[in-house]
């Protein structure tokens, strides 16, 4: 897989939020100004070391950094590939936007605990990088079991009946799913000796067909559980009761994309594509995730509550990643990897903007949303574009990826896949659109503003920022961040040629 | 003076306890400085032996020159200079410990309380030292017999949980005598050495079965083996907090190494392997500590209580990984002693704090605790979090090559149940972080601003609590990413070269 560098630059992208995150502890409550700050000053060095890995992998050269053996044969290792530098960069980018919109939620709405919030926020961000940036299981696992903990304080946070409930329903759901993958990492080590991940698999010839088809399901079901995957996803629209930002950033691109991350690196590069298909198994899995688009899109048209909604849409789009990858065909693994980033700068702009009209109007159902886009017509604006982006209408980039998603399907014969992936896109359509309609032409409630007033600036810039962005990359897919390059290079690392 | 160190392990402390009523007669505020000083002489010896073990490998000093097997003979292997290490550092960070906790539970006795302990700590070196089966025994019942009376000075209940400690350990300390009665007869030796390369000849004569039989029971009812620890929640639980923060993690471990030494040195691996099946019986009896002691603790609203009961599944851990009978399987074992002392010392330790501050040790008594003592707090989060195996803090690596251990073994079962169990301790340390970390529903469905609703004054703990409460959590975390270190360094070479 060409040139290594072996350089730090992975370790301080890790490090830099786990150190702004004491000082945020420390710095506390007296000193608000000064602790934003801190996480402003992190989400931006993050960023730039983020960014500077860029260039070299497209390069074909892998940046690898050892911090010490775990055990014999499998290190603390950070090796960053193009799959894992997809993650880090929408991790790291998106968390730029959540900083400054945080400050201005939790200001508008005086929410307590604020230390705990944003301590916690760069606890996790440490975490997914690790995850992204992992060069092995175990690597991996220890990153995902912090993310797993780091995220507790913030789904608990508003600190009521059902905030608790929804934090233990998460506990139970992903603490048994790190027991789960443990035990599954165990079984890998014992039967190949080794846990580095390996474009296209390293998995081949090791245990009997009976073992390795046990193995995936355990696997599959141990980050499926973030991935949301069903029936793992209960926990995701439960753990709504968080503050919105902690939705946005983290139950929509940290931590769920964390568990597809996973997902793929099993299927991708422990098992891989030929070993998948001389077990068979594919389409037994692509079969599991087609069900959980469908099904997560027909349960997201009966919620009224605007976040659950946006949650189980989130189900879909995670589970439609998961089968363009479980397709095995480049074009489909191309649109499942390119959406990961895709579908994070819509979903968080979707995120944003029901934050925003909870910060101004206290509502969160779609009902209550009546005429509301007058009052608020960029938010309004922002949630219709990323919409559109969801239901795979160009030029927003969520076209893009279904397209490529499409075109796998037809590839593989599979008519049946790409059925489910258009019944999708309909389905986006139906429990989308109503809320835009509702939004900006149906009379308004009584209690709607004559004129626009919008939530804090904090709030709305960073929602038109993604937004635009999303259209940005819908039509030029390489701009700035080079995704859709970043996306062609780790297929083809999986895939060879 | 390098070549006396093993010696100093044990004098050092022995001189110093018969010596601690003296001083502190003359003055008993200078019996506290007096044992933290005479603890670095232990500290220093047992470092310096891990290092030339690591260096030279193992070596051995011949206690006033007679040559073994007539003499006595202090052995320093890896596992013994590991279990050096561990001992004097846990019984150092109790000492320091011991100033506020100690001084308030043994108010007026502090130098007998000081002897005692001391006493202990010699004990449980001593077992670990030496290389003579019979001076095992003394060891065993100098560290038995001031445990007793250590434990007895406890709260309410102490003397009963102590007499019934007192019965049942008797009975441990005979069956293992009765043991070294046995081999003693079979071969006419007590050097474990010696004993090792007469054994094998005898591995079918029923003396030595016999022999073995009550040497695994005996050290199984001091290690609290399930079903033979019924002794253990009241003893710990009722004992001082300076005490149990000393006996609670040193007590159980060190019988697992006597248990270790007695499998895989005293008697070679085949011997478990191919003549008895004591590798089966170990392993379920394992199982059915983790159950029990998983299912007991979450029965506890007294988190004191709570933590007895989750050592009885840690010792079924330690026991499981001795049972698979496989490298991964021991080396688990081995990591688990250490990182399970260093969870319990702290979590005795933060006990110790709460408890000396005047708040309960009932669940509910944890309200808003994270806002009176939140260094003290955050330390329990990282303990509780090491002890639902997360990483990186150490209960994770031990808990992974357990897990390699019993898939190695293919017991699955066993994998099953160790998962099960952190799974359980997630339950049992959560609702705890909850209580502590969370204000009252009942607050928040008022809708009060949390920091209004109850006005909180911080307490102010001891520098003599904090230091090293926040020593072993420090610890907790850093053990962790150097468990590789470690296991490359000195259990690699603890573990039977046949595995």
């Amino acid at each position: 897989m060409g040139e290594v560098i072996y350089s730090a630059k992975p370790l301080w992208a890790v490090l830099v939020s786990m150190g702004a995150a004491f000082l945020i502890l420390l710095t506390g409550e007296k000193a608000r100004n000064l602790r934003e700050s801190w996480t402003i000053l992190a989400a931006l060095i993050k960023f730039g070391l983020v960014f500077s890995l860029i260039k070299p992998v497209l390069a074909g050269k892998t940046i690898e950094y050892t911090l010490i053996t775990l055990l014999p044969g499998v290190a603390l290792q950070f090796r960053v590939d193009a799959f894992g530098l997809l993650f880090g960069v929408v991790a790291a980018t998106l968390w730029i936007p959540t900083s400054f919109y945080s400050i201005g939620y939790v200001r508008t709405l005086n929410e307590h605990g604020q230390s705990r919030y944003f301590f916690s926020f760069a606890m996790c961000l440490s975490a997914a990088i690790g995850v992204a940036f992992a060069g092995n299981l175990l690597t991996l696992l220890i990153f995902y079991e912090i993310l797993t903990i780091a995220t507790w304080p913030l789904v608990i946070h508003h600190e009521d009946t059902s905030a608790i409930a929804g934090g233990r329903k998460y506990l139970v759901y992903t603490l048994t799913a790190g027991c789960i993958l443990l035990l599954a990492i165990g079984i890998t080590y014992s039967l190949a000796g080794t846990l580095d991940f390996v474009g296209g698999g390293f998995l081949a010839g090791h245990g009997s067909p009976g073992l390795l088809i046990l193995l995936l399901t355990l696997f599959i079901a141990g980050f499926g559980v973030k991935a949301g995957i069903m029936p793992f996803h209960e926990w995701l629209p439960s753990a709504m009761v968080a503050p919105t930002p902690v939705s946005a950033l983290l139950h929509a691109v940290a931590v769920v994309k964390a568990g597809v991350f996973g997902c793929v690196r099993v299927i991708l590069f422990v098992f891989g594509p030929e070993l998948l298909q001389q077990l068979g198994v594919w389409t037994i899995l692509a079969g599991v995730v087609a069900f959980t688009v469908v099904a997560a899109g027909l349960l997201a048209l009966g919620q009224d509550h605007l976040k659950r909604r946006l949650a189980f849409s989130t189900i879909n789009n995670l589970a439609l990643i998961i089968l363009g990858v479980s397709l095995l065909s480049k074009n489909a693994m191309t649109g499942g990897i390119l959406h990961i980033a895709n579908h994070a700068f819509m979903k968080i702009t979707l995120f944003f903007c029901a934050g925003a009209i909870y910060a101004k109007t206290h509502k969160d159902h779609v009902s209550q949303l009546d005429g509301l886009g007058r009052q608020m017509p960029f938010t309004f604006a922002a949630f219709a574009i990323a919409s559109m982006g969801l239901c795979g209408l160009p030029p927003v980039n969520g076209f893009i990826s279904k397209w490529f998603l499409c075109l796998g399907a037809v590839e593989t014969h599979q008519i049946v896949f790409l059925f489910v992936i258009l019944t999708s896109a309909m389905l986006d359509v139906a429990f989308f659109f109503p809320i835009i309609y509702n939004g900006f032409f149906k009379k308004p409630l009584p209690d709607v503003a004559g004129k626009v007033d919008e939530a804090p600036l904090l709030m709305v810039l960073p929602l038109c920022f993604t937004a635009l962005f999303s259209v940005v990359f819908g039509i030029f897919p390489n701009a700035f961040l080079n995704f859709f390059n970043i996306v062609r290079l780790a297929v083809t690392n999986v895939l060879g040629g | 003076m390098s070549d006396q160190l093993p010696a100093l392990i044990i004098v050092a402390p022995l001189l110093g306890a018969f010596l601690t009523p003296i001083i502190g007669w003359w003055n008993r505020h200078l019996s506290h400085p007096w044992v933290l000083m005479v603890l670095t002489i232990p500290l220093y010896a047992a470092y310096s032996s891990l290092f030339k073990v690591i260096k030279n490998g193992p070596f051995g000093y011949n206690l006033g020159g007679w040559a073994p097997p007539w003499g006595i003979e202090y052995r320093i292997d890896y596992l013994s200079a590991m279990m050096l290490v561990l001992i004097t550092t846990i019984g150092f960070l109790a000492a320091i410990n011991a100033k506020s906790a100690g001084n308030t539970e043994f108010k007026g006795k502090e130098a007998q309380f000081y002897t005692l302990f001391l006493l202990q700590i010699t004990g449980f070196l001593g077992i670990v030292i030496t290389g003579d089966l019979f001076n095992v025994f003394v060891f065993l019942e100098i560290s038995s017999l001031s445990g007793y009376g250590l434990i007895a000075h406890g709260e309410e209940g102490a003397p009963m949980a102590t007499f019934n400690y007192i019965i049942i350990g008797t009975i441990g300390a005979s069956f293992y005598l009765l043991g070294v009665g046995y081999l003693y007869m079979a071969t006419g030796s007590l050097n474990i050495a010696d004993l090792a390369t007469l054994l094998p000849a005898l591995y079918h004569s029923k003396m030595v079965l016999v022999g073995f039989a009550f040497f695994t029971t005996g050290v199984a009812i001091k290690m609290g083996l399930f079903p033979l620890h019924i002794w253990m929640p009241d003893a710990y639980t009722t004992a001082p907090n300076s005490v149990s923060t000393l006996i609670a993690p040193l007590m159980t471990k060190v019988a697992a190494y006597l248990l270790i030494r007695i499998l895989f040195t005293l008697f070679k691996p085949d011997f478990a392997l191919s003549v008895v099946p004591i590798a089966t019986i170990l392993g379920w009896l394992a199982v059915a500590a983790i159950v029990v002691g998983g299912v007991k603790a979450l029965a506890q609203t007294d988190i004191k209580r709570m933590v007895t009961y989750i050592m009885v599944a840690e010792v079924g851990y330690i026991v499981m990984g001795i049972s698979v009978m496989n490298r991964a399987g021991l080396t688990g074992a081995i990591l688990h002693i250490i990182n399970d002392a260093c969870m319990l010392l702290c979590l005795f330790l933060v006990i110790g704090a709460i408890s000396f501050k005047g708040h309960g040790r009932e669940i509910y008594h944890f309200q808003n605790l994270n806002k009176k003592m939140p260094l003290t707090m955050a330390a329990f989060v990282i303990v509780a979090l090491s002890m639902c195996g997360i990483p990186p803090a150490c209960g994770f690596f031990s808990k992974w090559y357990l897990i390699m251990g019993t898939i190695v073994a293919k017991q699955w079962v066993f994998t099953a149940t160790l998962l099960a169990s952190s799974l359980i301790n997630a339950v049992l340390f959560f609702r705890i972080i909850e209580k502590a970390y969370l204000a009252p529903p009942e607050d928040v469905a008022a809708g009060l601003d949390h920091t209004e609703a109850v006005i909180i004054t911080r307490d102010k703990v001891p520098l003599t609590m904090i230091v090293p409460i926040l020593i072993s959590a420090a610890i907790i975390l850093i053990l962790g990413p150097l468990s590789g270190k470690i296991i490359e360094t000195v259990i690699q070479h603890a573990v039977p070269a046949i595995f």
